[in-house]
């Protein structure tokens, strides 16, 4: 019976389980939002592009309905989600950067998205 | 005899040979272009906000970005939305609806080709 | 390329533990010729020091994995002719484990891992029950079908990238294994084994590359498994049964 257990996994403990896996399931969700978020925003941008859209045109379509500022607010919150996870797993990988340190930085790039990209939507939108 | 995890030495690294397929290369596309959009957004969210709190601004801006030169880092940038979306679709493919064995370089060329094909869209649109 | 109208063909063997380095011998080329023939040569005629492993030589055991060319084999399996290119034939240990001496790796991390992952059988009857009945097609049996052929070479834990990144990551095989086990109809380790694999170096550090699945020699899906297993975490994590 073998009951040497790699470090690093035999003090895993049952919360630090729950965070990786909890992780893995916001980092999927934001995924499958960002697809839907992505496509209509593309959409959108060829849409503007194709019928050349002033300025004030398009700040005013976004002004038209409560759907744009809604769907802006998804969006930024899911990117503010999804990308800071993702640069987790490279800062782990590919720099060493592990546990709490890694953490806090993950935690600073969301915040840095969310308040920047919140501001963007807020001026868009307001 | 006792196990230790000494670290596998530099000569133990897997390099180019072993990499050569396309999984891997799928892998590399979406790590890339994520790293590429985590690095843009913030700089997308900056220059939207600013652009957006003043009309005029956002009227220079659109001139500015019918530039070739912005135009091309434009149309890069949806390149990478759109290898990152299609690529991320397949994973949430794999991960959560199922796997099929001789479907894998089939779905990884799919995902190519959408993405080139939304790049096109734009940058001939545009 | 390496060709039978040439008599002998030069070979680098790994000599030596981590600061080791490659050694060129000059091998007789022959027909049919697999690389552990090539290695057995060298160690029989050449260099009696050279230390390597293997059992069975006809594909059954995995003892015989090494990294040829850069891409890990078993090498009673390959044939020096699929040594494409001009390169001369390179062999080494298997990557990500210690190197003991020359070709022979310390598996017991591997196996340390495959321990980590739950990777053993929980038996939840007595011999005073009845045999379990487990219909073969039933969708878990079936599910086992893909995954339980693994013989514990390393192939697959040599071929991933994600192993070398983060020494904390159970690999390919440990996770295939566990897979098999949750398939189980007869286990009970139940939650726990998912508490095992669901932690930070579990299922959810698998980026898809699908190296694993390409070199196994068994043609396993070690990614498949991984997805079974990330699937089923999803779903204890939301359900808040994890």
């Amino acid at each position: 019976m073998i009951d040497v257990v790699p470090p690093g996994i035999e003090n895993a403990s049952l919360r630090s389980v729950r965070y990786a896996a909890w992780r893995f399931v916001l980092q999927r969700a934001s995924a499958a939002v960002l697809a839907i978020c992505v496509v209509v925003h593309l959409a959108t941008i060829i849409y503007a592009v194709r019928h050349q859209l002033t300025a004030a045109a398009i700040v005013a379509r976004m002004h038209a309905s409560a759907f744009w500022p809604a769907f802006y607010t998804i969006f930024v919150v899911a990117v503010a989600i999804h990308a800071p996870l993702g640069l987790r797993a490279i800062a782990d990988e590919w720099l060493g950067l592990r546990g709490r340190r890694a953490d806090v930085v993950v935690a600073s790039i969301a915040l840095v998205l969310l308040g920047g990209g919140l501001y963007a939507v807020r001026s868009l939108t307001a | 005899m006792t196990t230790t995890l000494a670290p596998s030495s530099a000569s133990q690294r897997n390099d180019a040979r072993s990499r050569g397929h396309s999984g891997f290369w799928a892998f590399v596309v979406h790590r890339v272009s994520g790293i590429v959009l985590a690095l843009f957004l913030p700089v997308h969210f900056f220059t939207l906000s600013q652009a957006l709190a003043r009309p005029a601004a956002l009227d220079r801006f659109l001139e500015w970005t019918r530039q070739p030169v912005v135009k091309l880092t434009e149309t890069l940038l949806v390149l990478a939305v759109a290898a990152h979306l299609a690529g991320g679709v397949r994973l949430l493919f794999i991960e959560f609806v199922g796997w099929r064995a001789d479907w894998q370089k089939t779905a990884i060329a799919l995902a190519g080709a959408a993405a080139v094909a939304y790049a096109l869209l734009f940058a001939l649109n545009g | 390329m390496i060709s039978l109208t040439e008599s002998t063909f030069p070979v680098l063997i790994w000599r030596g533990a981590a600061d080791g380095a490659f050694r060129r011998y000059e091998v007789p080329r022959l027909a049919s010729q697999t690389v552990l023939d090539v290695v057995t040569h060298v160690q029989r005629h050449l260099d009696a020091s050279l230390a390597y492993r293997y059992a069975c030589r006809v594909g059954m055991c995995g003892s015989c994995a090494m990294t040829v060319n850069g891409k890990a084999r078993w090498t009673c399996r390959t044939h020096v002719d699929t040594v494409a290119g001009d390169r001369t034939l390179e062999i080494g240990p298997l990557h990500h484990l210690p190197i003991v001496r020359d070709l022979v790796v310390d598996m017991a991390p591997f196996f340390d891992k495959w321990a980590a992952a739950k990777g053993e059988f929980k038996p939840t009857a007595t011999r005073y029950d009845d045999f379990a009945k487990v219909a073969p097609a039933s969708p878990a049996r079936r599910a086992i079908d893909a995954t339980i052929e693994c013989i514990g070479c390393a192939v697959c834990y040599a071929s991933c990238d994600v192993v070398g990144w983060k020494p904390d990551y159970l690999g390919p095989a440990a996770l295939n294994r566990a897979f098999t086990l949750v398939n189980d109809v007869r286990d009970g380790a139940g939650v726990a084994r998912l508490r095992a694999i669901a932690g930070d170096g579990g299922c959810q550090s698998c980026h898809t590359h699908q190296s694993c699945t390409e070199r196994c020699p068994k043609h396993l899906l070690p990614t498949a498994s991984i997805a079974g297993l990330k699937r089923l975490v999803a779903l204890a994590a939301v359900k808040g049964t994890l």
